[in-house]
């Protein structure tokens, strides 16, 4: 789960890591009255979106006034902003940070993230923040320096003082620094967070640390510890379908093709996809049913796919194990029942209750197309769609 | 012959009273694999399925001498199941549960390191030996004892791999479900070492997908240390690159990680590839001339 900017500093705080005074406004209201509770001549509006890119997409600006504050906030709220981590659609701007400026003498760039081949999370920190970090990490991966966090210790002030001397950190920065990063430690840890990046983190004009932006992700299968963060989901900055589904434990993704797919596991779906390609199709959704698929949630995952006006055909392909294929015929049959379908169905089901599966299709009258194998339905369905058209 | 379980593997399963449990241990026990008993805690001396249920994983232990556990406790309980297992004495743990939080697996896996045990899992089927022993979820009657080493990450893209070699009567020796999780008991290295030096298994089939660098890391492996025929699939040549917050992960990446990339590592080490997921066992066929 995504969070929004402020709300990553707001944690920052708490964790006693340095961020600018600022507050959240949900109107351009709330923007003057937050411009006029902070200190200096001038203030940043950040627009709130999950994404990143939004300075180069305007939504990132430095005003006068608190009325120009209101006027900037008014122009952004309610509008989407389209970065390159975007779609095309970009993400709704339904608030803004307010925040105080600073004198920025030098960037640097922090980031906190698992790396699954070392088995642990890794703690990245460079002087080339600010700028495209990628193609730093890319070229000079010299200049990305890391320290890896152990779960049981946390981070231990020496690893601080090695990243703050390889930053060219001098004096009290060093102590800043150290403070800074057991906090960012405690809060990885305490709070289940798969991913943190501050970027830039700057020095400033007085020569103080301070965190100028704030990115987390938090563990999703760890929500269920943690109340509070799940108050902050904003569901607004997330794919409607794709929540629709989650609320049935579905996992689905759309995309841009027009053969729907409903698959057990998420392996077999992308290999499903993959196959849909090689065959000469396009699929229209990586959708996976889970483990504990119900006659319920595989009508709901049907009516789902269905409700992309693309889909011009869907795919079942389902593997049981767990997943019994009587309990997906059962679904495939309610979900016929309540929504009006009109494009053609491949069935492939294979393991668990496959026979079962298979005579319960055929005993009804639906027009569903069968297939044995995964080549086979592939095959089939591409041709349905073909002829279609 | 077979890797880490055969027909003498005594195998206790925590969580047993539980519906998953008492489902697969049931499922376990009528394909042949020597079940011993159970844990439910505040069911000890109970019995559930003709055999003695436990209070703790000690007590099944130091009555049963069980060499391997299954674990199918909810998620949120498993860091604790996992560390039992392993302080106990198991030597073989088996993880079937999927959800665990990330720190929940990364202090579990340090545990179990520390024990000298091997974690399976956890997100995944399990392990079975054909006709021997069968630890976990996936659907007994499809497999056929034979001489294909299976490993993979996906649950279902395992069983395919499983019926496409048994549809060409090559069987399998043991196949291993390693799990899509970011921190697995058991990576791809692990797996193409025990089948390496298991004289019955004849070739290995190994199925990756997108994430993470495993793929490209067992590819090394593959290169210095494999000298059997090794068949390999990556899932998710479509699959979009999902939404993005940051750098951070691609940062770790490194420019790894697609699969096109780990198809590249594979094909370059030698390793036989298949783009589609319906040529698993041609595949095989095609690598050792069968």
């Amino acid at each position: 789960m995504n969070l929004h900017e402020y709300q990553a500093k707001a944690l920052f705080r708490a964790y006693g890591i340095p961020v600018p005074n600022g507050k959240v406004a949900f109107s351009a209201d709330e923007a003057i009255e937050a411009t006029q509770s902070l200190n200096g001549d001038k203030v940043i509006v950040k627009a709130q979106v999950h994404a990143g890119g939004r300075g180069k997409a305007g939504g990132v600006k430095i005003v006068d006034s608190a009325a120009e504050a209101g006027e900037v906030a008014r122009a952004m709220l309610g509008t989407h902003l389209v970065t390159f981590q975007t779609d095309a659609n970009g993400q709704p701007i339904n608030r803004v940070l307010v925040e105080e400026t600073c004198d920025i003498a030098n960037e640097l760039y922090l980031g906190v993230v698992l790396d699954r081949s070392l088995r642990r999370v890794v703690i990245m920190a460079s002087t080339e923040g600010g700028v495209e970090i990628e193609t730093v990490a890319e070229e000079t991966p010299e200049k990305i320096l890391k320290v890896t966090l152990n779960p049981m210790t946390g981070v231990m002030p020496y690893q601080c003082r090695e990243l703050a001397f390889g930053l060219g950190l001098k004096g009290d920065q060093i102590k800043q620094f150290t403070k800074l990063l057991i906090g960012l430690g405690q809060l990885v840890i305490e709070k289940d967070i798969a991913l943190v990046e501050v970027n830039p983190l700057v020095i400033t004009g007085s020569g103080d640390l301070l965190c100028l932006d704030g990115k987390i992700n938090i563990d999703s299968n760890a929500l269920y510890r943690h109340p509070d963060l799940v108050e902050m989901r904003d569901k607004s900055q997330e794919d409607e379908r794709e929540n629709r589904a989650a609320d049935w434990d579905l996992n689905y993704v759309a995309l841009d093709g027009e053969i729907g797919c409903m698959v057990n596991g998420a392996g077999l779906a992308m290999a499903t996809m993959d196959i849909i390609q090689l065959s000469g199709g396009k699929p229209a959704n990586f959708l996976d049913v889970g483990g504990g698929a119900t006659k319920e949630r595989v009508a709901e995952a049907l009516k789902i796919i269905l409700s992309d006006d693309k889909v011009k055909g869907i795919l079942v392909n389902i593997f049981g194990g767990i997943v019994r294929c009587d309990l997906i015929a059962e679904g495939i049959i309610a979900a016929v029942a309540e929504v009006n379908i009109s494009v053609p169905i491949v069935v492939r089901l294979e393991g668990t209750k496959a026979t079962e599966g298979t005579a319960i299709l055929n005993a009804s009258d639906l027009n569903l197309i069968a297939a044995q194998d995964l080549g086979e339905a592939a095959a089939k369905i591409v041709a349905a769609v073909g002829e279609a058209k | 012959m077979s890797v880490l379980i055969n027909k003498d593997t005594k195998v206790i399963c925590q969580g047993f009273t539980g519906k998953q449990g008492t489902f697969h241990s049931e499922q376990a026990i009528a394909y042949g694999t020597k079940m011993v008993g159970g844990v439910t805690p505040g069911k000890g001396g109970q019995t559930h399925l003709d055999l003695p249920v436990f209070n703790t994983v000690r007590d099944a232990f130091n009555a049963t001498q069980a060499d391997a556990t299954v674990i199918y406790v909810p998620a949120a309980f498993c860091k604790d199941s996992i560390i039992e297992a392993a302080e106990s004495g198991i030597k073989l743990i088996v993880c079937i549960t999927e959800g665990i939080p990330t720190f929940d697996m990364l202090e579990a896996k340090i545990a179990v390191e520390m024990s000298g045990a091997r974690l399976i899992g956890p997100n995944c089927p399990g392990i079975i030996t054909p006709d021997e022993c069968k630890i976990g979820i996936m659907p007994g009657p499809m497999h056929m004892a034979g001489k294909v080493g299976v490993v993979s990450r996906s649950g279902t893209l395992t069983y395919e791999c499983v019926k496409q070699t048994s549809d060409l009567n090559y069987g399998q020796s043991t196949c291993i479900g390693i799990g899509g999780d970011p921190i697995p008991g058991t990576n791809f290295i692990d797996a193409l070492a025990l089948f390496e030096a298991d004289p019955e298994t004849k070739a290995i089939l190994m199925v990756g997908e997108i994430g993470g660098t495993a793929e490209e890391e067992a590819a090394e492996f593959i290169q210095s240390h494999v000298t059997k025929p090794v068949v390999s699939y990556i899932a998710g040549v479509t699959a979009p690159k999902g939404k993005r917050m940051g750098h951070a992960g691609a940062i770790i990446a490194g420019g790894k990680g697609t699969a096109a990339d780990k198809f590249a590592a594979l094909e370059k080490v030698g390793v036989f590839t298949v783009r589609s997921p319906a040529e698993l066992g041609k595949g095989v066929q095609q690598a050792t001339g069968w």
